[in-house]
């Protein structure tokens, strides 16, 4: 039974309040792109044991989506951040560094 | 026998007698009595038969952790199987019945299978019961599940009379446990002004401590314990709520409290049991501990009982279960329990320490006159519905040269073990104690919660400690800690002194005696209830069964009601022992909630009948159900599928519908159908992307019918956008798709394109909408009077704002049915005036209200696909032949990537086609067609199917919709489905619009 | 291997059962190996049983991190059934559900398979019309179900209401030799006619490495040594992303939370196994008495083997509806195990861009019922390279866009 802080409207949001949207930080293939790269942006997720970056919306709540960095071994959240974004801020990536050095998410680390 | 002394009974109020049955024998007890102590003191020991053996059973503890004494209780409508008499508070016309017998307690068939107890043991069911195969379903099994399974079920067509609520608390600590270290803890932590919230699953405060004695800052404990409450009562930041259990502990600071309002007395108003939902910063479990049995043969005769539960049935309700006893013990603790029978007038007439030194508890014994036997053990009880004689022997043995002494009663102690299960149910860790031999929460190794630190600290005797002055020195610093973590300060008063008489070390002893022969180790039972026995847990592990999760699921140990609440560490050392390893090596089964059985009425909560899940009503609901609707659950919302006549079949209603609507005048409430605005600078090219078709080019005052697709290319909606102005659009969607559709526009808005300036607002229930169909359409709105509603001022696939009568309103010029048709948009609350001024206009125009089905079929008619029938999220808009829908000069939407791939592009996907049967029948809904010949799997081969089916009044035959590998390419071939019912449908595959192909009574 | 029956019982009773063998040897891993199954649950000791069943392929290692049969295959609610939609779906279960009707007899193991029936409830018109659409295609696919009026629901479930306010049933697709099984003794009864056919159950022993040459699978590094194999099955459910990594490949896969719970036991009072699909929740009652009720899953990736309480609030206030009788009974405990969803909900039975490396996961919430039809599927992709069975499940299929989607019919749950 989670609770996530909606950083929009700033409620610790309980679980029933929200909808989980799957792993953030996707980027979109559309016409044009190889067979390789849309199958990946669409199934291939990175599905860690561990730290991971993904998507909630406080659906009833203040509706707004938003993203949460969090560890999926102990449901430890790290931080919660807007989703208008393209990658984690770095008060969050320090704030998982502090927790779990040597950590690495994709790209990201 | 077992009996009540005329005096004693902390609990209990002899001024207030108390009437029961149990099996339907009338009985007596007293305000405060359990339903335990209430049989006991009526001389009542057995109380019930163990699962598999059917053995006789008596109660052996006095609390939560009772194996036994499982009743039924109640009668009707208010039955409830299994509940434990040791947790039952006894009322005024209770009723109860033991369990699992045939045909009564006392004498019952099952008991067959103790004589055969040698030939079942652990798993036999996997050996046998083999051949031959048709016995295993039709005389194994259910002989098995008859003999199997505890209480009664409650009537098949029963209803609870009961109901259930929940509530929500939101605390700073939650203290679970009202003993002597839940109320210490509690008041540390409130004193910092910390919100602190107490449980406690007994209706009484203080758990074990008044019984077990001992002084706090030199007054007796219970003083201590009324004052710490009286205290805990004047505090505002405290809520104490007793008979509410901790049942569970998840993550992230939740916890459930099983809270059982009317139970000890059901004449009580309100719900019976609530569900506390508790969110908690930190969580102190002061649980308490649980005395082990003893492991020796025969410890399962009724008689036989924990030490500690005879001193509760003693201090408490002034009851003793036998004139003649036996102890048997590895520590000090039992000794209590002897002194106070000896007070009380029982015979204590031995006391049996497997140790070969006992403390200055002993001392006191002795000096009483109770003999007391060092090294000895108890080799065999012996007795079969009642405790007779008692066998002993050395502890350090096999169990020869036995002594026998003729006794009525055993009480035994093997140590305490904390209760861990609220710890670790969120994955708090357990180390091992060598000193006391048991598991203990590994302060170390806590439940993490949200911000990756401990959120759970054990308190009290559940942390370990088991002297009183420990208890409450670790108790205090517990819910120091808990207000600490929790943001609070806390104040630095001094923890209250408690002093109890000191104790010498126990001696793990997991066998009585040591080397107790295997005739011994069958007849010692570990698991009261589902009757595992030493020699069970070593045969387990002798065929390998070696993990403690395969020797519990091949013994059934812990696995009864009980949850092995006195069984597990008892068989984990057994089972350690026979495969030569430590204890905590073993390691224990998971612990889950709940901590005790909780009813499923209270986790369903109030959502029940009429109030189980809203029901979404259009505004004119009540008219449609007032005039014959036959309802249809269509997502949360209730439409009417047809309406009913007197005299009518809802075939016959359907059927008039649909010929009234093609022939004069139709009003359906297509309010339902999703209403969503998109609206700003990007608003157009938002929609592009979102729908298959142009939306940006659509020209304002007019529709275009749309297509929206998954990112993976599947059809997941449809309906009419229509362009209100400059930047403003208004989406149509279907009935189950208003939010969904709105959810999935945000979540692409704020996730992927939120520098786009759109704002998307779903207006479903803003507007009645009602669609005026048919040939008289017009005529009716003209009537009316208002807006002109002519061809040439509203064209098809556009809209107008204006007024209708007295109704604002919004009217598009749009048709699902292939007939002149408007839909029209007032605002909500007109909805009924406005269909009501429409019935009555409309009456000279032979109007008639339709429902969904009668939609359908006109539908249909014309070959116009319904997501849902002709969709099934594995359809693409090419296998419709939707492709005009599909915008060449996009170069981009959502799906558009997706119909790319090799699969959705193959030609042998099955596409739309009409279907037509040779006979003039209607095709079964979803069958299939067929091809020659079967599949590498040996299936038929299958080549398309019905994906819509119907008759059609207006054109007296069945018409049908289909997918059908190459069906475009194959007009007039006849295919064959075969039906459910043997019979073969053959169909003439045909064009999709069965009704007035060139669209000529739409464009009037 | 010592025949296990009633004589065998009565034999041993007069030695005080002193007399029994180890169901399954605890060996030490040997050098090489023909094939090595990774993840001794019921799917990797199914393969492993019919590679040397059906090939002749003895030399094979389970290797087990845990305890056999310690995953997914002891935490099911031991639903089994084949009344699924898709032709690749109907005949793999349905292999495995005929296959299970005699497994007791062939394993000399009696897994308890009960033959009591399952039935789905429609509650919508909608469901109505996907049970009907899929008794047409079982009756072609060769899997024997029936669509039955709400009167003949009751008759089998004298416990269900039928006029619920919310939902009533409208009728259901019933399958009368679907049924359950006793979930350990299925992982127990593989193992031990594996172990007694030579092969090694390795358990307590974790892989920390797959080895390659040439684009080849080699071998394998385990705590307790590397291990040579020609083939190599990897069959790790819940932990199928780690091993893949190990060989060099990914998978379409996400790790979920699903949950379950009993009732404290009771006296037969159904006899049948029911799913609610609209409701979203099943429920059954086992030989032991329990009603062992199945949850639905979180929507988040979760390894705790821990679910979030509302869906158990769910599922349970669905059931006390549909079966009002169970008000007054008592959950007498909740669990969660994990499971990993692909992006179709259908399992995968794959070769992997590793050769002679193959992979079976992505069971989501149905794969039990699976068991015995995965396994010989599995066995005879592994030592044939092409099985009927597992054609359509390739990995490849989510590239294609060939999905093999069973909620079509009515948002199913497995």
């Amino acid at each position: 039974m989670l609770i996530l802080r909606c950083p929009c409207c700033g409620v610790d949001a309980e679980e029933t309040e929200l909808a989980a949207g799957g792993e953030a930080h996707l980027k979109r293939f559309g016409p044009g792109s190889s067979d390789d790269d849309f199958h990946d942006y669409l199934f291939m997720r990175e599905n860690p044991k561990g730290v991971h970056f993904e998507r909630w919306r406080h659906a009833n709540g203040c509706g707004k989506w938003f993203h949460v960095a969090r560890c999926t071994r102990t449901l430890e959240v790290f931080g919660t951040y807007s989703a208008q974004t393209t990658e984690p801020p770095q008060e969050i990536k320090d704030a998982i560094t502090a927790k779990r050095p040597g950590w690495t998410w994709r790209e990201f680390s | 026998m077992s009996t009540r002394l005329t005096k004693q009974g902390r609990l209990i109020d002899r001024s207030k007698k108390i009437s029961f049955t149990f099996n339907g024998t009338t009985m007596q007890g007293y305000a405060g009595d359990t339903l335990a102590s209430a049989l006991l003191a009526n001389d009542q020991m057995m109380m019930g038969r163990s699962f598999k053996y059917h053995r006789p059973r008596g109660v052996v503890a006095s609390g939560a952790e009772e194996p036994n004494a499982l009743v039924g209780l109640g009668q009707g409508n208010r039955f409830e199987p299994n509940q434990r008499a040791t947790t039952t508070e006894l009322f005024n016309g209770l009723t109860s019945v033991s369990q699992n017998h045939w045909p009564n307690l006392d004498f019952d068939i099952g008991a067959v299978n103790t004589a055969l107890a040698r030939f079942l043991p652990a798993g036999f069911y996997y050996k046998t019961f083999i051949h031959p195969k048709p016995f295993w379903k039709h005389i194994y099994e259910p002989f098995i599940r008859q003999s199997a399974g505890l209480g009664k079920a409650p009537d098949k067509d029963s209803r609870d009379a009961d109901t259930y609520e929940h509530f929500y608390a939101f605390t700073d600590v939650l203290v679970i446990g009202g003993g002597v270290a839940g109320l210490q803890a509690a008041r540390a932590a409130a004193q910092s002004g910390a919100k602190v919230m107490l449980i406690e699953q007994s209706a009484h405060w203080g758990g074990r401590a008044p019984v077990d004695g001992g002084t706090v800052d030199g007054q007796p404990v219970d003083k201590f314990v009324e004052q710490l409450v009286s205290e805990l009562e004047t505090m505002k930041n405290v809520t104490l709520r007793n008979r509410c259990m901790g049942a569970g502990v998840y993550d992230h600071g939740y916890a459930l409290g099983y809270e059982r309002l009317t139970d000890h007395n059901p004449g009580m108003q309100g719900p019976r049991h609530r569900l506390w939902r508790i969110r908690a910063k930190q969580i102190v479990t002061a649980t308490g501990a649980i005395e082990r049995p003893l492991s020796f043969a025969g410890n399962d005769v009724p008689g036989v009982m924990l030490a500690s539960a005879m001193r509760d049935y003693l201090v408490n309700w002034g009851v003793v279960p036998g004139e003649r006893v036996i102890i048997a013990t590895n520590n000090d603790d039992a000794y209590r329990s002897a002194i106070l029978l000896k007070q009380a007038g029982v015979d204590v007439l031995r006391v049996v320490d497997a140790r070969a030194t006992a403390g200055p508890l002993a001392e006191e014994a002795r000096q009483l006159g109770i003999r007391v036997d060092p090294g000895k053990a108890i080799a065999k009880v012996k007795g079969g519905k009642r405790v007779k004689s008692v066998q002993l022997c050395n502890q350090d043995g096999i169990g020869g040269a036995r002594e026998e002494v003729e006794a009525d009663a055993v009480a035994m102690s093997g140590g305490w073990s904390p209760v861990v299960h609220l710890w670790s149910h969120c994955g708090g860790k357990l180390i091992w104690d060598e000193a006391q031999a048991h598991f203990r929460p590994d302060p170390t190794r806590p439940p993490l919660g949200a911000d990756g630190e401990g959120f759970v600290i054990a308190a009290g005797s559940a942390n370990g400690p088991l002297a009183l002055g420990d208890i409450l020195a670790d108790a205090d610093a517990a819910g120091k800690a808990a207000a600490k973590a929790a943001g609070h300060k806390p104040k630095r008063a001094k923890a209250p002194v408690g002093e109890a008489s000191s104790e010498a070390p126990m001696e793990p002893v997991w066998l009585m005696p040591a080397n107790a022969d295997i005739q011994l180790r069958g007849k010692a039972w570990l698991d009261f209830q589902n009757d595992v026995k030493v020699s069970d847990v070593q045969l387990a592990a002798r065929e390998g069964y070696e993990s403690v999760e395969h020797t519990k699921r091949y013994t059934t140990l812990g696995m009864a009601t009980d949850q092995g609440k006195l069984s597990n560490i008892n068989g984990l050392a057994i089972l350690a022992n026979a495969l030569d390893a430590e204890i905590p090596q073993v390691g224990t089964t998971t612990f889950r909630p709940p901590y005790t059985p909780i009813s499923m009425g209270a986790i369903g909560g109030e959502a029940r009948g009429e109030v189980f899940q809203p029901i979404r009503q259009t505004p004119m609901h009540d008219w449609h159900d007032k005039h014959g609707a036959d309802w249809e659950p269509v997502g949360h919302w209730r439409r009417t599928y047809a309406y009913v006549r007197p005299g009518e079949s809802v075939h016959d209603a359907v059927n008039r519908e649909v010929k009234n609507t093609r022939d004069n005048l139709g009003l359906l409430d297509a309010s339902t159908l999703g209403k969503l605005i998109v609206k700003g600078p990007d608003a157009g090219r938002f929609l592009d992307m979102m729908y298959t078709n142009m939306m940006s080019t659509l020209k304002v005052g007019k529709c275009r019918y749309g297509l929206m697709c998954s990112e993976n290319g599947f059809l997941i909606d449809d309906g009419v956008v229509a362009r209100i102005d400059e930047d403003t659009w208004l989406c149509h969607t279907t009935t189950g798709g208003a939010e969904r559709t709105h959810g999935h526009m945000e979540e692409w808005l704020q996730t992927e394109w939120w520098d786009w300036k759109v704002y998307v607002a779903n207006v479903t229930e803003q507007y009645a909408q009602v669609a005026v169909v048919g040939p008289n359409a017009r005529k009716v709105l003209e009537k009316l009077g208002g807006m002109d509603v002519s061809k040439e001022a509203l064209p098809f696939m556009e809209w107008r704002d204006g007024k209708i009568g007295d109704f604002d309103c919004r009217a598009y010029r749009i048709s699902f049915s292939g007939e002149l048709s408007y839909e029209i948009a007032v605002p909500a609350s007109q909805g009924q005036a406005f269909w009501d001024a429409l019935l009555e206009a409309g009456q000279e125009f032979g109007v008639m209200p339709y429902g969904t089905e009668c939609l359908h079929i006109l539908r249909a008619e014309k070959g116009f696909i319904m997501i849902g029938d002709e969709t099934d999220g594995t359809v693409i808009p090419q296998d419709l032949g939707l492709h005009w829908a599909l915008s060449k000069k996009k170069e981009d939407y959502l799906g558009k990537r997706a119909h790319d791939r090799s699969h959705m592009t193959d030609p042998d996907r099955w596409k739309l086609v009409g279907l037509e049967t040779v006979d003039g029948s209607v095709l079964p809904d979803g069958a299939y067609a067929v091809g020659e010949g079967v599949n590498a799997n040996g299936q038929r081969n299958m080549i398309g199917r019905v994906t819509s089916t119907y008759y059609s009044a207006n054109l007296g035959r069945g018409i049908a919709m289909g997918l059908i590998k190459h069906g475009p390419d194959r007009m007039g071939e006849i295919v064959e489905f075969p039906g459910t019912d043997d019979k073969i449908y053959k169909a003439k595959i045909v064009d999709p619009i069965f009704y007035d192909k060139d669209g000529e009574k739409q464009n009037v | 291997m010592k025949h296990y029956s009633a004589f065998a019982v009565a034999r041993e009773a007069l030695r005080y059962h002193t007399g029994w063998e180890r169901a399954w040897r605890s060996p030490q891993p040997k050098k090489r190996y023909d094939a090595i199954i990774v993840g001794a649950g019921g799917h990797g000791l199914a393969t492993a049983y019919y590679l040397g069943r059906n090939y002749g392929i003895q030399n094979v290692a389970v290797i087990e991190k845990g305890w056999l049969g310690g995953g997914n295959t002891g935490r099911n609610t031991t639903i089994i059934r084949s009344n699924y939609l898709q032709d690749p779906s109907a005949a793999l279960y349905e292999r495995a559900r005929s296959l299970y009707e005699d497994l007791s007899q062939e394993l000399n193991y009696n897994i308890m398979f009960s033959p009591r029936g399952v039935i789905m409830l429609a509650q919508t018109q909608h469901e109505i019309r996907g049970y009907q659409r899929t008794a047409h295609a079982n009756a072609l696919q060769g899997v024997k179900t029936e669509w039955i009026g709400p009167q003949r629901v009751k008759e089998l479930v004298p416990i269900i209401n039928l006029d619920g306010p919310r939902y009533p049933v409208l009728g259901g697709l019933w399958q009368e030799r679907g049924g359950t099984a006793r979930h350990d003794a299925v992982a127990w009864g593989y193992a031990r006619a594996c172990s007694a056919m030579g092969m090694d159950i390795i358990q307590q022993c974790e892989v920390t490495g797959v080895r390659s040459d040439n684009g080849r699978v080699v071998g394998i590094d385990t705590t307790k040594g590397a291990i040579d194999c020609d083939k190599l099955g990897i069959v790790v459910a819940g932990h199928s992303g780690q091993l893949a990594e190990m060989a060099g490949f990914r998978l379409p896969l996400e790790a979920v939370a699903l949950q379950a719970l009993v009732s404290e036991p009771i006296k037969p009072c159904m006899d049948v196994v029911v799913m609610a699909n609209t409701v979203h929740g099943y429920m059954s009652q086992s030989d032991k008495g329990e009603m062992v009720i199945g949850g639905g899953t979180d929507g988040f990736n979760n390894y705790t083997q821990r679910g979030s309480f509302h869906h158990i609030e769910e599922t349970v206030r669905a059931l006390v509806e549909t079966f009002p009788m169970i008000s007054r009974l008592k959950m007498l405990r909740q669990w969660g195990g994990i499971v990993d969803m692909t992006g179709d909900r259908s399992p995968i039975l794959s070769k992997t861009p590793l050769g002679n490396c193959f992979i079976n996961c992505g069971w989501g919430t149905g794969g039990f019922k699976a068991i015995p039809g995965s396994g010989w599927g599995m066995a005879q992709l592994m030592a044939t390279g092409h099985s009927p069975l597992t054609e359509a499940f390739t990995l490849d299929r989510f590239k294609e866009g060939r999905f093999i989607d069973e909620s079509v019919a009515a948002g199913v749950a497995h």
